[in-house]
């Protein structure tokens, strides 16, 4: 086996045997997550009718997709007014400013929106209280930082002059954006989604901060019950997730290929 | 009345003037070619047209109506994108339906002038394609459609044969007359190949720095540059400096010779000037010429390169200027290091404004 070959192997394997692992001992029988006990799907059995668990997983595909939903509608917005806009007063300073939570720790974004939200409340009433809100807007916060950059990346590298080409033959400007710039923006729109989408779904810093009782994602339920001591009901819950995430990338990975396919790579 | 008339127009992005006063006038089924380097403003001038940009001053006016109000869709023009910008999501005939969708034509009558477009460019069949499964030639004839089937009333067509293969571009410019004629519609073309302009157009423009320097047919232009640039820039004349005479001619050190012009200098005596004189113009003969011979000059073959129909002789005058000699290969090229007479007629002399 040459080098090379070592070092790929080494790095899947660093990549991939956490996950492998986890996976494996769901099928465990055993009560501890890290010892074999024989095969057993107890544990799928137990996360089945564990409704705190499930309760938690659905508002966290719900605040999610939101998230995402909204990420992409601001970050879009502002990632084609950095893409199109030209050089308008303050680009710099906006730029700046939506890329700020990408490098911002996670700690100070999150505590920053809870004075927000508490500074809000108490001056026109809204949010009322933290809950799955709360914790959609923080998402969405930190995933429109995501979806900007994404978007305004792919309008960047399309051709300036297929809008032109689209006014001069006689659209209007909105129906332009509509005819040719939408239609060419679609895949970058679906990659921010998902971006955004993973991003809210694994957060646990930004939710504790902004979350009150009705809000308690996945995430934060997993990270109350590491200090009680797992079960490997959670192995089966991760073993789901990857799944149904594999499911999903490979889906859009081959309708992203597809898209791409039909317009010769570009 | 002209179809487009431009007065006075200026545009500058920061502290360059792309554009400078410039006064242009094309006629009804005209094609006309705007000739230039690159950042002399042609393309600028296109994307006025077409609304893209808007002027700092003067005046558009298409068929005697001013267009610099207009937004870019309300405009009676079309352009031809140098990068074609065909709609990569969308195939042939939608791509080329587009314009007709906009303006609210009928499905059926679509479908016609579609078709009918794309058997203009000769791409029947090849319809439900799309623009990245074309050859660059195929693209090219599909902008054409896409511009043409709108019925613009002048066409601007940006470097529109640059992105082609070299043995694809004159079978495409002798399409692009043809397609001119049947349609009826003024064409402007931007091109920094002379030789496309010439052969193209039927009047070129010169543009240097944003302004109009000389404007003419072809041939015109070509034999009579008005202008150190536009003589270098079409064609590559050689220049030949001297002072005036009082009888007319001009003292040429340089070419070691007196200099005859056909037409009047224009000059007081003893006025400098500079004189163009086209390299294939230029005859060449061994042996030598008297002292005092007019438009004729002795010198020696310095280089000699053959170009396939012409070969071309760089030969050193004894007054001390190189000049460029282009023959017909058949003549047989003239042997370097020979010792040889130039002459040439007075009519091939061209006196320059500058």
């Amino acid at each position: 086996m040459s080098a090379a070959r070592a070092g790929l192997w080494l790095g899947l394997g660093f990549l991939y045997l956490p996950i492998v692992l986890l996976v494996a001992y769901a099928f465990s029988a055993d009560r501890i997550p890290f010892q074999w006990g024989g095969f057993s799907l107890r544990w799928f059995v137990a996360l089945a009718g564990d409704e705190r668990l499930i309760e938690a997983a659905l508002l966290s595909l719900r605040v999610a997709a939101g998230a995402a939903t909204l990420a992409v509608l601001v970050g879009g917005l502002a990632g084609f007014a950095l893409a199109r806009f030209g050089p308008f007063r303050g680009r710099a300073l906006f730029g700046a400013l939506i890329g700020a939570p990408l490098v911002l720790p996670e700690v100070v974004t999150g505590l920053s929106l809870l004075l927000l939200f508490v500074a809000l409340e108490g001056a026109i009433g809204w949010p009322a209280g933290r809950g799955a809100l709360t914790v959609l807007l923080a998402h969405a916060t930190l995933g429109a930082a995501y979806a900007a950059v994404v978007i305004q990346a792919r309008l960047a590298e399309a051709d300036r002059s297929l809008e032109e080409a689209a006014m001069d033959l006689g659209a209007t400007p909105f129906v332009a954006f509509r005819t040719v710039t939408l239609p060419l923006m679609a895949p970058s729109l679906l990659a921010a989604w998902l971006l955004a989408f993973t991003l809210s779904l694994d957060d646990v810093v930004l939710a504790s901060f902004v979350s009150g009782p009705a809000g308690t994602t996945l995430p934060m339920v997993l990270f109350s019950r590491l200090k009680l001591g797992l079960t490997p009901e959670v192995n089966a819950l991760g073993a789901v997730i990857v799944a149904v995430a594999a499911v999903a990338l490979g889906l859009a990975a081959l309708l992203l290929a597809r898209v791409d396919a039909r317009r010769g790579g570009g | 009345m002209s179809l487009l008339r431009a007065e006075g127009v200026a545009k500058r992005f920061g502290a360059t003037a792309a554009l400078d006063g410039l006064d242009l006038e094309i006629a009804p089924g005209e094609f006309f070619a705007l000739l230039g380097g690159s950042g002399s403003g042609k393309t600028t001038l296109l994307r006025l047209i077409a609304g893209f940009e808007t002027p700092d001053a003067g005046r558009l006016l298409l068929e005697g109506r001013d267009l610099v109000p207009l937004p870019p869709h309300a405009r009676p023009v079309a352009m031809m994108f140098q990068s074609y910008a065909l709609f990569p999501h969308l195939s042939v005939f939608d791509n080329v339906a587009y314009g007709l969708r906009r303006a609210g034509v009928p499905r059926e009558e679509r479908r016609r002038r579609v078709a009918e477009a794309l058997a203009l460019v000769r791409l029947e069949g090849l319809e439900r394609r799309r623009p990245h499964q074309l050859s660059g030639g195929q693209r090219q004839r599909v902008a054409l459609a896409r511009s043409l089937v709108v019925r613009p009333r002048l066409l601007l067509l940006d470097e529109p044969l640059a992105a082609l293969d070299a043995g694809l571009r004159e079978a495409t410019g002798f399409e692009l007359r043809a397609l001119q004629r049947a349609t009826g519609a003024g064409f402007v073309m931007v091109t920094h190949d002379q030789a496309e302009a010439m052969a193209l157009a039927d009047r070129i423009g010169v543009l240097e720095r944003g302004r109009l320097v000389q404007v003419g047919p072809p041939a015109a232009v070509y034999e009579r540059p008005a202008t150190r640039f536009v003589a270098a820039f079409l064609g590559g004349a050689n220049l030949l400096a001297g002072l005036v005479r009082a009888d007319g001619g001009v003292d040429c050190a340089e070419a070691g010779c007196l200099l005859r012009p056909a037409a009047p200098v224009g000059r007081p005596a003893g006025a400098p000037v500079t004189l163009a004189l086209r390299p294939e113009r230029v005859r060449l003969r061994s042996g030598e010429a008297p002292a005092d011979a007019v438009n004729a000059a002795r010198g020696t073959v310095a280089e000699v390169a053959f170009r396939g129909e012409l070969s071309t002789a760089l030969v050193r005058l004894d007054g001390g200027a190189t000049l460029r000699v282009s023959r017909p290969s058949a003549e047989g090229a003239p042997a370097r290091g020979a010792r040889v007479t130039l002459t040439w007629p007075a009519e091939a002399l061209a006196v320059l404004a500058d």
